[in-house]
């Protein structure tokens, strides 16, 4: 057991992200926490959003995030604020400027070059004539014995 | 000793897939049959040689021979036996060589089940896939070699990380890499056919049961790696469009989209030269996915390899293959020449619109997941692309396609009158939206996602089941269900399929729209109230694994006094990676998983603990694996049986066919 406690002091990681002291009493104000944590990243994770992660740079980016809520700032001046700070990297979701917008246009301006392409095609394929059997008589024959299988 | 062998068994093996990448290719070439015929022993050498080298590293886990430096970083004497097995693919080494090892399996089983195919073809896809394995042996040879020694052997293993030991992950890799290299058939045929510059029917019929079951496994990969995270991360998400995930999920969209497009080759002799683009973005996405992960280069959650120099040779073999094939299409692709005509209004115009909107939608999950990257390199922005992104920009693409697919999979080919397949789905129609109705008007939540997620859930599912009704020919009840047996098993499977992609919808929507979740400090013995259920934290208590420590928490959830579920949450500590974990607990429902997480204790006392109700959450897979049945079926098919029983009788003999 002693060996046990002393583990467990030199692992202070804590089992999860949002820990009951960071809640804010305000329900309303807690949950646009909770929406705006999930849009941020945590600077120094893989891939995680603040709300996820259990770093210590996140839990301290979790209870910046309150503070500014109950500070008075509307979700978008939080998020600025943290933008300002740490760059546009905490974002989950990048901005539609500059070189983004090929991001953001990239899955529709290829549907809309698929789509063209495809319609050419069917249209093509609608107006083509039934191009003649080639096949000769045996593999005519052969072809309707696998056909029959 | 046994280590040694290994080695040699793979050096073997790299020598033999030289031979058989460069003689029946040269064979075929030259019309040569002798040269031809060296591919099928080789393919089947080739896989017992790579087995060994296998069986030689699993060998060197399971025995906790320390002397390998491979088995040191991974391993440790006091991990349970199916962590040592799953610990030779649970690292970088080990699980290239798992890679390598069913590339030379989806090989041996060519050769073995295709002696009914044009020995030319044969001889050419063998090559072919033979190639991959030549420059996927090198690379564990050159840059991974999974047997090396060290000079003085530890007394005990460094251990496997914790997140990976635990039965849903050990099965992951496998699973997902028979997806991954099953994909390698396909791009191996189609390479084949385009140097052949011939893709008929024929051609189709082979290669869409390997891509069928390339599909079923990364089906299978994907669910079993999305379950894990849900129980394992400690809050219950299941998918995070992290970078390694995300490479497994292009192939599969690619998959499902060759499986749907060699159909209409099989079917209907069209569409020709985008089934072999197709065969090759699979594949070559299946590369990227190995280059992602393996490389490191997105760094992400999953990844446990970063080494530039792995990285490189993996580029290199993606630009080679992908890009080598990609060259030869635009030279060939103009000789397949379609026959079939169809008009505007058909299934194949459908089964177009089904692949562009899953291609479409996979080249988004590429571009968002390699942005970070070309931002970086190109416009000096570190920027992140997160879940937030592809919920926006791939979300839409799935709606489409659930949208149009109940009506296109009712089409008949060639010529169909909208109309009339209509007019059969508005009961489907009526049903759907009568349940978003009622899904709206009984939530709490004001959220569109929900009722939305469950009108094209129960559009799917009733819109197969009226597919199979219709299927199942005229008459009553009794009529029909008496035909059941003589629908063909594709059909079955068709409908089984698409109403698994309806469930796995109903599945996330709800569990999005609606999860309660609650964390506070509880007393042990305090009794608080989430979503109508009292929970209960009765004890906490401190116990000990095999290799690990653990705090457990002893959690009692009641509904009107009545108790429901006795959870027993975890958090452990693996002293070895000094590495802690939270073990979820969960009482499985079909409405809804009741998920309990235990934490730190509190400084004023009490243990911070995690209650989640996640409506729906097990519909996520449960739809997975029917998604994975119908491919079954549609695989057992009798076109697909009858022709590998042809095979069988000229190869092994004696078994019969039926």
């Amino acid at each position: 057991m002693k060996r046990l406690a002393l583990i467990l002091a030199l692992i202070a990681a804590p089992a999860f992200a949002v820990n009951p002291d960071e809640v804010l009493d305000d329900p309303e104000l807690e949950a646009r926490a909770r929406g705006i944590s999930a849009e941020l990243r945590c600077v120094v994770c893989r891939g995680e959003n603040i709300d996820e992660s259990n770093a210590t740079i996140a839990r301290d980016l979790r209870l910046l995030v309150r503070e500014r809520l109950v500070a008075g700032d509307s979700d978008d001046e939080v998020i600025a604020y943290l933008v300002e700070r740490y760059g546009e990297y905490v974002l989950m979701k990048p901005t539609v400027d500059g070189a983004n917008v090929l991001l953001w246009w990239a899955g529709p301006g290829l549907l809309l070059v698929a789509a063209v392409g495809a319609g050419l095609y069917l249209r093509r394929r609608s107006r083509a004539d039934e191009p003649a059997a080639r096949l000769s008589p045996e593999e005519e024959a052969r072809l309707s014995e696998l056909m029959r299988d | 000793m046994i280590a040694e062998l290994g080695h040699v068994a793979l050096i073997l093996a790299l020598g033999v897939a030289i031979v058989q990448a460069v003689v029946p290719m040269i064979g075929a070439q030259k019309g040569w049959t002798g040269w031809m015929a060296v591919a099928a022993p080789a393919a089947l050498l080739q896989f017992t040689f790579t087995l060994a080298a296998f069986g030689a590293l699993t060998w060197a886990f399971v025995t906790s021979d320390f002397s390998l430096r491979l088995v040191w970083a991974n391993s440790h004497s006091a991990k349970p036996m199916l962590y040592k097995i799953s610990g030779v693919w649970g690292n970088h080494e080990g699980s290239m060589l798992l890679w390598v090892l069913i590339l030379t399996l989806f090989g041996a089983m060519a050769a073995g089940f295709g002696s009914g195919l044009p020995p030319r073809l044969r001889a050419r896809a063998l090559a072919v896939q033979s190639a991959i394995s030549v420059a996927f042996l090198a690379f564990i040879l050159l840059t991974s070699n999974p047997f090396l020694r060290l000079a003085r052997p530890p007394f005990d293993g460094q251990d496997l990380n914790p997140l990976l030991q635990d039965p849903g992950l050990a099965f992951h890799p496998p699973f997902l890499y028979l997806g991954y290299v099953g994909l390698s058939m396909a791009f191996s045929f189609a390479v084949a056919a385009l140097i052949e510059g011939r893709v008929d029917a024929a051609w189709a019929r082979w290669v869409r049961p390997w891509t069928l079951a390339a599909w079923i496994f990364l089906t299978i990969g994907i669910a079993l790696g999305s379950w894990w995270a849900y129980y394992e991360l400690g809050w219950g998400g299941f998918w995070f469009w992290d970078p390694v995930e995300n490479a497994s999920f292009m192939p599969w969209l690619f998959a499902a989209a060759l499986l749907h497009s060699a159909i209409v080759v099989e079917k209907r002799e069209a569409l020709k030269s985008w089934t072999v683009l197709l065969a090759i973005l699979a594949f070559g996405f299946s590369l990227i996915g190995t280059f992602i992960v393996r490389s490191g280069i997105i760094t992400s959650v999953h990844s446990f390899a970063s080494d530039p120099s792995r990285g490189i040779f993996i580029l290199l073999i993606l630009l080679f293959f992908t890009g080598g094939a990609l060259v030869l299409y635009s030279f060939r692709a103009s000789a397949m020449e379609a026959k079939g005509v169809f008009a505007v209004v058909s299934r194949e115009s459908a089964l177009v619109v089904n692949n562009i909107l899953l291609a479409v939608s996979s080249f988004v999950v590429f571009i968002g997941t390699m942005w970070p990257l070309v931002a970086e390199m190109f416009f000096d922005r570190k920027l992140s692309v997160g879940a937030p992104f592809f919920e926006a920009a791939f979300t839409p693409f799935m709606v489409a396609i659930a949208i149009i697919l109940p009506i296109g999979a009712m089409l008949p080919w060639k010529r169909a009158r909208l109309g009339r397949v209509v007019r059969s789905l508005v009961p489907a129609m009526v049903l759907a939206v009568l349940t978003f109705l009622l899904v709206w008007a009984i939530q709490s939540e004001r959220t569109i996602l929900g009722p939305v997620g469950f009108l094209l859930g129960v559009w799917l599912v009733a819109g197969a089941a009226t597919d199979i009704w219709r299927r199942l020919g005229a008459g009553g009840i009794g009529a029909r269900l008496g035909r059941a047996g003589r629908v063909p098993r594709a059909d079955w499977g068709r409908v089984v399929a698409h109403a698994g992609l309806g469930v796995t919808f109903m599945g996330i929507a709800g569990l999005m729209a609606w999860q309660v979740e609650d964390i506070r400090v509880a007393q042990v013995g305090e009794t608080f109230e989430v979503a109508g259920y009292e929970v209960t934290l009765a004890d906490v208590t401190r116990e000990e694994g095999p290799n690990y420590f653990s705090t457990v928490g002893l959690m009692e959830l009641r509904r009107d006094g009545k108790l429901v579920a006795s959870l027993r949450p975890e958090k452990r500590v693996y002293p070895v990676q000094s590495m802690p974990t939270t073990e979820a607990a969960i009482a499985n429902g079909f409405w809804r998983d009741l998920y309990m997480v235990i934490g730190d204790p509190q400084e004023g006392g009490g243990w911070a603990v995690r209650t989640f109700i996640k409506p729906f959450a097990n519909w996520i897979w449960a739809g997975s694996l029917l998604m994975a049945l119908g491919g079954t079926l549609s695989l057992s098919d009798r076109r697909y049986r009858v022709a590998a029983g042809a095979t069988r009788r000229n190869v092994v003999g004696g078994v019969p066919a039926e």
